[in-house]
């Protein structure tokens, strides 16, 4: 009996019965929809009309700043202040604007970023894949250097950087990025080396590549997004810094958000808004910018990596 | 020097995990080894050794003739075969083929020859251009015993190979890897917790358990004279009946019955008698029309029955033990029923509870 009505409902076509059938419908304007939205509406509201209102000051002109509008879009879009800001601004005895900053910055970000990153990715393989001796206790101090709060290693930095002649240069600021920046970068690494496959390690091995074999040609590229990540971290790290930047060098070679600090708190003449405004996205618009686009090659590079076999 | 590998009182820690020890293991030329064990017994670490992807603790081993303890694994004449795969994902299959070739620096038309008779072989020259991630699990198995083909290599090592496929292509497969022996004619060890596997594939088998080699023997040795209890335990399935009884006057009394040990080869002189643990395969219980060639004979009360298809299983017990009996699969009984068995003592074990080996 059973198995007739089994093979009769397999032969001929089901009949459809009252009631749900396909997909669950869904209404737009659900309560559920509503808080969602409306919540984050409200947030990004609130992130983001202080931008708003950083990008309208900056384009008015100084009497316009002083009718106190601070909501209203400018009468007359001016990018004088804009230039002020890169060019003429003054920081401290010196009246240049950002832009000498700006290149102190460039020449102190780009080296750093370029240097920490390299041996921070050979570290993290090394303690990831060649389990060389004594590899736990160096990690284990590695872990540990990543908790050490920056105040503390602040002065004996400044006589270590004096007894090698390079206190208030760049290079001297280079170093010291670097150095702190190696625990958390090393870790970084060391974690996804270690998430890699190990067989694949091993089939290397056995395929005849040593160190550097090894890691140039199959970890290497496997590695794209987490070079992102680092380099991410680094950038808008290092170019933000501003302790290191204010300690470590001297007037001609601080960086940008040096000079931004000494814009914005000179004390002579009147406050000028809209130059201060222009001067504060001028320069976070470097990490922004590095944002948008290394994050574009986080995804791509995720999607390359994200291969198994 | 008719030994392709040579392993001699091995040892492996890991810290204070004694993982290998005072291992001794030597796999003739041409020889397909299977090391069979359940998960953590040392099967992938013993490969590994051999691989030298991990430092021994103490002991030797040999390939070909030569001592290769300190070798890097490149230099010792081996090629592996992972269980991921382990294709390089940037690379296409080309350039995994001809990435072991190209680190010794070989000749490029020499690269292109050997790439190219290897995916002949595997055939998987349609292939050649694609990535990894553009191949079929079964495809990139074979990229990856392809890696280990084109190095031309004595001895080739697999780590569970065909864990990560279905069954279907497990099978397509392992007949191929055993083609593959038969036409390559080099060394094979093979690493699998898959008994038929290990049966169909093996010249002889390694049962390995806590890092120790409990038998080494042809599947056919093993399975019908397991070497100790652990053994007869582990190949079958389902596995050997246990029933607990005492040796007496070239008998074995169970609970009752008298089984006359005539024609059973002991493997010990074990005449003083004594307790003993007689094992009996489930597919060696006679039933029906075969109960004709048993010497011994007894009813049983069916329990539980399992058809599935080719055979049927059916539950019982025999002196107060639970048993596994392979019937027919025709044939026709449900549980209450009476069925009479029996079985030749010759093709039972007998074991040594104490010792668990066999008598
Ligand atoms: N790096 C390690 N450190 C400590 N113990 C380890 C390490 N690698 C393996 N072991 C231990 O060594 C034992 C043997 O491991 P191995 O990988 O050889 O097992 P296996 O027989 O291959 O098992 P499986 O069938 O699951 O692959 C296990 O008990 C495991 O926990
Ligand atoms: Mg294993």
């Amino acid at each position: 009996m059973a198995d007739t009505a089994v093979s009769t409902n397999v032969s001929s076509t089901a009949s459809l019965r009252d009631g749900p059938r396909g997909p669950k419908p869904r209404r737009t304007f659900s309560r559920r929809n509503i808080l969602l939205y409306g919540t984050l509406f409200v947030i990004a509201v609130y992130y983001a009309i202080p931008l708003y209102v950083m990008i309208v000051t900056s384009l008015k002109g100084m009497p316009e700043v002083r009718m106190g509008n601070i909501f209203s879009p400018p009468l007359e879009i001016t990018f004088a202040p804009w230039v002020k800001a890169w060019s003429q601004a003054c920081t401290g005895l010196t009246c240049k604007g950002l832009s000498i900053g700006f290149w102190n910055s460039v020449r102190i970000t780009v080296p750093s970023v370029i240097i920490s990153t390299i041996i921070a990715s050979v570290n993290g393989y090394a303690l990831a894949n060649w389990r060389f001796k004594g590899a736990n206790v160096f990690f284990t101090i590695l872990i540990f250097g990543s908790f050490i709060p920056y105040q503390v290693l602040l002065y004996p930095v400044v006589i270590l950087l004096r007894e090698i002649g390079l206190y208030g240069k760049l290079a001297g600021l280079v170093i010291v990025h670097t150095i702190f920046g190696m625990p958390i970068l090393t870790l970084l690494f060391r974690n996804y080396f270690s998430s890699l496959p190990e067989e694949l390690f091993k089939a290397a091995r056995v395929d005849g590549a040593g160190f550097w074999g090894i890691f140039l040609r199959v970890m290497l590229p496997m590695s794209i997004p987490i070079f992102a990540v680092a380099i991410i971290l680094q950038v808008t790290g290092i170019w933000n810094d501003f302790l290191f930047g204010v300690v470590y060098t001297g007037p001609e070679s601080y960086p940008m958000t040096v000079a931004l600090n000494n814009i914005v708190n000179s004390t002579q003449g009147v406050v000028e808004y809209n130059v201060n405004m222009a001067a504060t996205i001028i320069t976070g618009l470097v990490p922004l910018t590095i944002y948008f686009v290394s994050g574009k090659l986080f995804v791509r590079g995720i999607a390359a990596g994200a291969v198994k076999g | 020097m008719n030994y392709a590998v040579e392993i001699k009182d091995l040892d492996l820690y890991f810290g204070n995990v004694k993982v290998l020890q005072q291992l001794n293991l030597d796999i003739y030329k041409g020889e397909f080894l299977v090391l069979l064990g359940s998960s953590g017994c040392g099967k992938s670490t013993l490969l590994n050794c051999i691989a030298g992807l991990l430092e021994v603790t103490d002991g030797q081993i040999f390939i070909g003739g030569n001592n290769v303890t300190w070798a890097q694994p490149s230099e010792r004449g081996i090629g592996m075969v992972f269980q991921s795969y382990a294709l390089y994902p940037q690379m296409t299959v080309e350039g995994n083929l001809s990435f072991g070739l190209r680190n010794a620096r070989m000749p490029r038309d020499e690269i292109s020859k050997r790439v190219s008779r290897a995916a002949g072989i595997l055939q998987i020259e349609p292939l050649l251009k694609r990535k990894p991630a553009a191949l079929s699990g079964g495809q990139r198995q074979r990229v990856a015993i392809g890696r280990a083909l084109v190095r031309d290599v004595d001895v080739f090592l697999f780590d569970e190979p065909l864990s990560n496929l279905d069954a279907k292509l497990r099978a397509d497969l392992r007949v191929e890897i055993k083609k593959l022996h038969e036409q390559l004619d080099n060394t094979m060890i093979y690493v699998t917790h898959d008994q038929i596997e290990a049966m169909t594939l093996a010249d002889r088998i390694a049962i390995m358990k806590e890092g120790k080699i409990m038998q080494l023997a042809s599947p056919n040795e093993i399975y019908n004279r397991p070497r100790n209890l652990y053994v007869a335990d582990f190949i079958g399935s389902p596995s050997m009946n246990f029933l607990h009884g005492e040796i007496k006057d070239g008998n074995f009394l169970l609970d009752g019955i008298t089984i006359p040990l005539k024609g059973y080869e002991f493997a010990a002189d074990s005449s003083q008698g004594g307790k003993a643990i007689l094992g009996l395969r489930p597919e060696h219980i006679l039933t029906g029309d075969n109960l004709a060639s048993a010497t011994v004979r007894t009813t049983v009360t069916v329990e539980l029955v399992e058809p599935m298809g080719s055979d049927t299983l059916i539950y019982s017990t025999l002196a107060g033990t639970f048993i596994h009996v392979r019937m027919d699969g025709q044939a026709r009984v449900s549980p209450g029923d009476k069925v009479e068995i029996g079985f030749q003592p010759e093709r039972a074990s007998l074991f040594d509870p104490e010792t668990e080996d066999r008598l």
